[in-house]
Formats: C-alpha cells, structure tokens, sequence
C-alpha cells in the first residue's frame, strides 16, 4: 500500500524538479548576452570538432600559394608556408578548447577536495594547506613552465595541462575553503554529526552541494581563463610544440612585424577566434550565475 | 517519587573546556569553562528542564550529552537496559550506536534542514546511514514520524524554503524521531519562532512525549516556556548547577538567589500586579576568570564572607521533593539534614 503512494511521491518529485528547471531555462533566455554567449560557443565548438573529423588538411605547406589573402579556395587565406588558415583555426579551436576546458575541471576538483578538506577540518590541516596554496600563488607561472620546458627538454601538451593545474586550482581553493568555514558551523551540519555521519559524507553530500553553484560558475571562467593563458605562452614560443596548431600557436607567426603589417589575416582570424570564444563564455559564465545563484530565488 | 523512577543519564563531575590558546604556538593561556563540574541525573520519561542565562553553558551541556562536544572531565554514564555505560570512553562504533539512543533537536530551525536538498533526501539520509536498506521500509518509517507532527507525508517533496518556521521545527523533530531515540535533547526548540507557534510546538512535544514515553531534556531560557514543558528544572550558573527542584516546588518557593531573582523576571499579565522586580547587579563574569568561592556571590544580594571564598556544593535541602540548591545560605540546614540522615541510617 505504502508503496503505490510513496511511488506517487516521487513521481510528483520528479515533476517538481521538471519545473525549476524550465524556469531557470526561461530565466536563462531572457539573459540575451548569456544566449549569445552559448550559441557562439556552441557554433564554435561543433565548428572545430567538425572540421577535425572531417579531416580538414591543415599542415601541409603549399609553397606555391605562401602568404594568400582571403578567397575562395581559402577564405581565412593562408600562413607564411602556405597552409590553409581556416583549417589551421578550425584544428587550433579543438586543442585551445580542450585544454581550457580539461585544465578548469580538473584544478576545480583538486581545489574543491583541498578546499573542502581544509574547510571543514580547519586547525593545523587548513593552515597546511593554505600555506601551500600561498606558496604555489607566489610562484611565477611563466618560470615553471619555462623550467619544465628546460627540464624535460621538450614542450608537450601533457606539460602545459599540468603546469596549468597545478598553478590553477588555488582561487577555487580559496572560495571553497572559505564557505565551507562558514558552512560547517550551520545547524544542518551538526544535525548530519548528531546522526553520526561520517566526515566524508557530511563533507562532500551535505555541505559540497551548497557550494555547487560557485564552483561550476568559477569552472566555466576558468575555461576562457586558460584559453588565453595557452594562447600567450604559444606566443611567446613556450606552450604546445609548434606542430600542433593552438590558438596561440597560430599567433605565434605574427610575431615578425612584417606579417603584422602586411598579412593582416594571419592573425586576425586566430585573435578573433580567440576573442569571440572567450568574451561568449564570459558572457554564458554571467548568466549562468544569475540562474544558479540561490540566494536570488 | 524520583527514587521508583528509572535513571536513563547519569552524569558526574561533567567538565567541558575550551580552550584559549596564544601566539604561534598554540600556547594554551587560560580555559573558558563553559561546564563545570555538573553531576546530575536524568529519569526515564521525564522532562528535565535547564534554564539559565545566555552563556552559563546550558547548551554546550546539552551538546556534551550527545557527544558532540568533548567532554574535559567527568563522566556521563547511560542505561543501556540496566547497565550504565561511560559514554565519554566510547569508540567510534560504540558512538554510532548510541545516536541512535539519543537525539537532538536544535534551535535554529531555519538552517537545520540542508536548503539544496529536498525533504525527502534529508529524511532518507539517517535511515539509510543507521542501515535502514529497504526503501519501503524507510518511506513507511518516514510516514509514520511525519505523521507524528501532523505533516502531510507529500510535502517530502519540497524544498525547505517552501515552509514556515514552525513547519520545519516539526520536521526536525520527526527526523530526530526516525532512529526512534530513548532521549531528546531540545536545545530551545522554539525560541526561534512565533509565540503563537511556541505553543503549537510545544503541545506537540508534549503528546509525542506521552505516546513514545521518551525523556527529553528542555534547554531553553524563556522562564514560562520550560516551567510549561518541565517535571523538574536545573538552574545553571556560569557552568555550575545551582538549584534543581521540581517544576512545582522551584516555581513556590525558590531557594537559591539567583533563581530568586530569575523568576522575578518572568513578566505577568496582571496590571494589578506590582511585584517588585528583584534586579541583579552587574554583568555576569565571564566564564574565564569565575569569581572566587561561589560563582554568583559578586551579584548576590546576600552574599557573607564564606561565599566569597568557599564554593558552596549541591546538596538536598528537602527530602520530600528532592529539592537541592547549592548556596552557603543553606548550608547549616543541609548538613543538619545529612547528620539526621547518617544518623537514621546507622540505627
């Protein structure tokens, strides 16, 4: 008997659920800028993953066509060896993306697990790891991934994601450690410790959830974040190796003043990319935080 | 009529400490003492009432009951079916258990439901932890308690926003009530809320008392609230008990100073009425550095030269009820008793 109803609950429950969602997905849609934002990084990324399944040629040099403008057969026009741009973009898109993408998730899990740690235990272990997180913020970014480069004598991809996490996860860190700090002294948490639950169950299924929302909106900044970050250590020459085409990498070629003055499309094209995909997830990040935020509801 | 009653806490020479450290290395410089040597025992099915002022450490006592404060010394010992157990000395199992047996309901009752969750979730959480696997059997059991504080069972389905403050003191209470517990300690359960909804609250409690037989320990400091709800009352001072009678007996005729001036403050609804108001002086001191000898004696309006350095102890006064009070006032009275008891017990 009790069955039939509590099934009834549930369903209901699930129905409920169904309604905050249309109208966080209503109150998401009237946000115009957050729109824009997700249809270009939509537009973009399905572009690019697109173009790299399709197997668009972008490495082979063309001598015969060298520094082309923009035209029909290649409309991004062509780089100093002849390679088609808009392919070079397209592929660029697919590493530049990942790598934002991959290095913001995992520096806000390693900064949602060290922050929820020293939250909640507080004392000795949250002085530990706040001193470690100062040191890593002391730390210039710029001389580790040089010293990697030096160390191992080559620049990889597996190298640039790591040295982005490991100089990442210290603001998610911060604003995960601080509302835990807060957040464990609420009566819910000593309910959850008057039931005898255990620390890790208190820590991640009680107070992590409330912590959520900051989290996925400082995850989805952190993605244009290191986006540009990758894209300023390519051109500098210390980022990916040269044969992978990143945003950054792309640019790269524009460091002779020459191209800067005459070959305006090598790197137009690439910036704009660049900028458009990190102002749309600037944009998607905002609305986002307005939807989430449950302080506003 | 306490000595048939069956003693469910036995607490002696409780001590809770915090305490005050300095500098980089922790150097510990002094101690707040929130408890201070408190012994008292709770009976099987009563209500025991603490009163006290803010910061004499009623609720940091009450917490330290359930373990979730660390007691500093003492013992507090509870009947698992006749044989009492030192619940300061337990281990981790061993405390899993005994959650079970007590539970708390707390103040707040606007954050003590998770605010991301749902009802159902925070009401399915302690059962499924206390190994509750069948989940029929949890919604079974989550009805029957919900119905116990008169909340519809399909409300499980909202948010803790979506209901008032009364609505979710109910709800903790019913989720207190899951593990079925023997004790329920209400850390000023309504303080929180409307007095309109006090009453409501408390009327509940006092039928869910009835139908489960269960004792609850009434923390609180609205004076009428806890003399509504309580078969005996403990005064607390500045971490130390001073007086503990039973409800009727410290309401007619209050023995300790403090409680004197206590109860004075309790306001009547009677225009006619022009008791005078006993006021205390001063601020209470703080829990760091206690006054010498009795607690209270730089308040106290008969304060003699021995309160001021002698700490009066808890001891009988009447026999009849129970009534103990811990003051110097007393003393020649008590330790007549005490010589009439020893002395009946020799012959």
């Amino acid at each position: 008997m009790s069955e039939t109803k509590t099934l009834s609950i549930k369903e209901q429950n699930k129905s409920a659920a169904s309604s905050l969602m249309k109208k966080n997905i209503r109150k998401f849609l009237r946000n115009k800028l957050a729109v824009f934002g997700l249809v270009v990084i939509v537009i973009m990324t399905v572009a690019c993953v697109a173009g790299m399944i399709l197997g668009v040629d972008y490495s082979t040099p063309n001598p015969t066509i060298m520094r082309a403008a923009p035209d029909a057969a290649h409309i991004f026009g062509t780089d100093t060896i002849g390679r088609d741009l808009f392919a070079r973009v397209l592929y660029g898109g697919c590493y530049s993306i990942f790598i934002g993408v991959f290095c913001a998730v995992l520096s806000s899990v390693v900064g949602a697990i060290l922050g929820a740690i020293a939250g909640y235990f507080g004392r000795w272990v949250d002085a530990v790891i706040v001193r470690i997180s100062e040191i890593f913020l002391a730390f210039p970014q710029l001389v580790l991934v040089m010293m990697l480069v030096a160390i191992l004598n080559k620049r990889s991809m597996g190298n640039m994601l790591f040295v982005f996490v490991v100089t990442g996860w210290m603001t998610t860190f911060r604003m995960v450690r601080n509302e835990f700090m807060s957040l464990k002294g609420e009566t819910y948490v000593k309910v959850c410790e008057a039931f005898g639950m255990s620390r890790a169950n208190v820590m991640f299924k009680q107070i992590l959830p409330n912590v959520m929302t900051p989290i996925i909106v400082s995850t989805t900044t952190n993605v244009a974040y290191f986006i540009l970050q990758e894209a300023a250590l390519s051109f500098i020459g210390l980022g990916v190796a040269d044969s992978t085409p990143t945003w950054g990498n792309i640019l790269n070629a524009a460091k002779s003043i020459q191209v800067v003055q005459n070959q305006w499309w090598i790197w137009v094209f690439p910036g704009l990319a660049i900028s458009l995909f990190v102002l749309a997830i600037n944009f998607f990040g905002d609305g986002l935080r307005d939807v989430l935020d449950a302080k506003q509801q | 009529m306490s000595e048939n009653k069956e003693i469910i806490f036995k607490v002696q020479n409780l001590r809770t400490w915090f305490p005050i450290t300095k500098g980089a290395f922790k150097k510990v410089v002094g101690h707040v003492k929130a408890v201070d040597d408190v012994s008292l025992e709770v009976y099987k099915g009563e209500t025991l009432g603490i009163v006290g002022e803010s910061g004499c450490g009623k609720s940091t006592f009450g917490k330290t009951l359930m373990m979730l404060e660390r007691a500093t010394g003492g013992q507090v010992l509870f009947n698992y079916d006749g044989e009492f157990r030192d619940i300061t000395k337990f281990n981790k199992d061993e405390m899993f258990d005994f959650r079970k047996k007590v539970q708390m309901v707390f103040q707040d009752p606007y954050s003590a439901l998770n605010p991301q969750k749902k009802i159902y979730t925070s009401f399915e959480e302690p059962l499924v932890v206390h190994g509750m696997k069948d989940q029929a059997q949890r919604e079974a059991r989550m009805q029957e308690v919900l119905k116990m504080v008169n909340i519809q069972p399909d409300y499980l389905m909202r948010y803790p926003h979506e209901f008032s403050g009364g609505q979710r003191q109910r709800l903790c209470i019913a989720r207190a009530l899951e593990v079925m517990p023997e004790v329920l300690i209400c850390d000023e359960p309504v303080s929180a809320l409307d007095v309109s909804i006090q009453a409501q609250v408390l009327n509940l409690m006092k039928d869910i008392q009835k139908e489960l037989n269960l004792t609850y320990l009434f923390i609180a400091h609205d004076l009428s609230v806890v003399q509504y709800m309580s078969d005996r009352i403990v005064v607390m001072y500045l971490g130390k008990i001073v007086e503990v009678a039973d409800s009727r007996a410290l309401y007619d005729e209050p023995l300790h100073p403090y409680t004197r001036a206590l109860l004075s403050a309790i306001p009547v609804p009677d225009i006619h009425n022009t008791k005078k108001r006993q006021v205390l002086e001063g601020e209470v001191p703080s829990p760091i550095h206690k006054p010498s000898g009795c607690a209270f004696h730089n308040r106290c309006p008969h304060c003699m030269e021995i309160c001021k350095q002698v700490d009066p102890t808890l001891a009988v006064q009447n026999p009849e009820n129970g009534h103990m009070v811990a003051c110097h006032l007393y003393a020649e009275q008590q330790k007549k008793l005490q010589e009439e008891q020893a002395a009946a017990s020799q012959a």
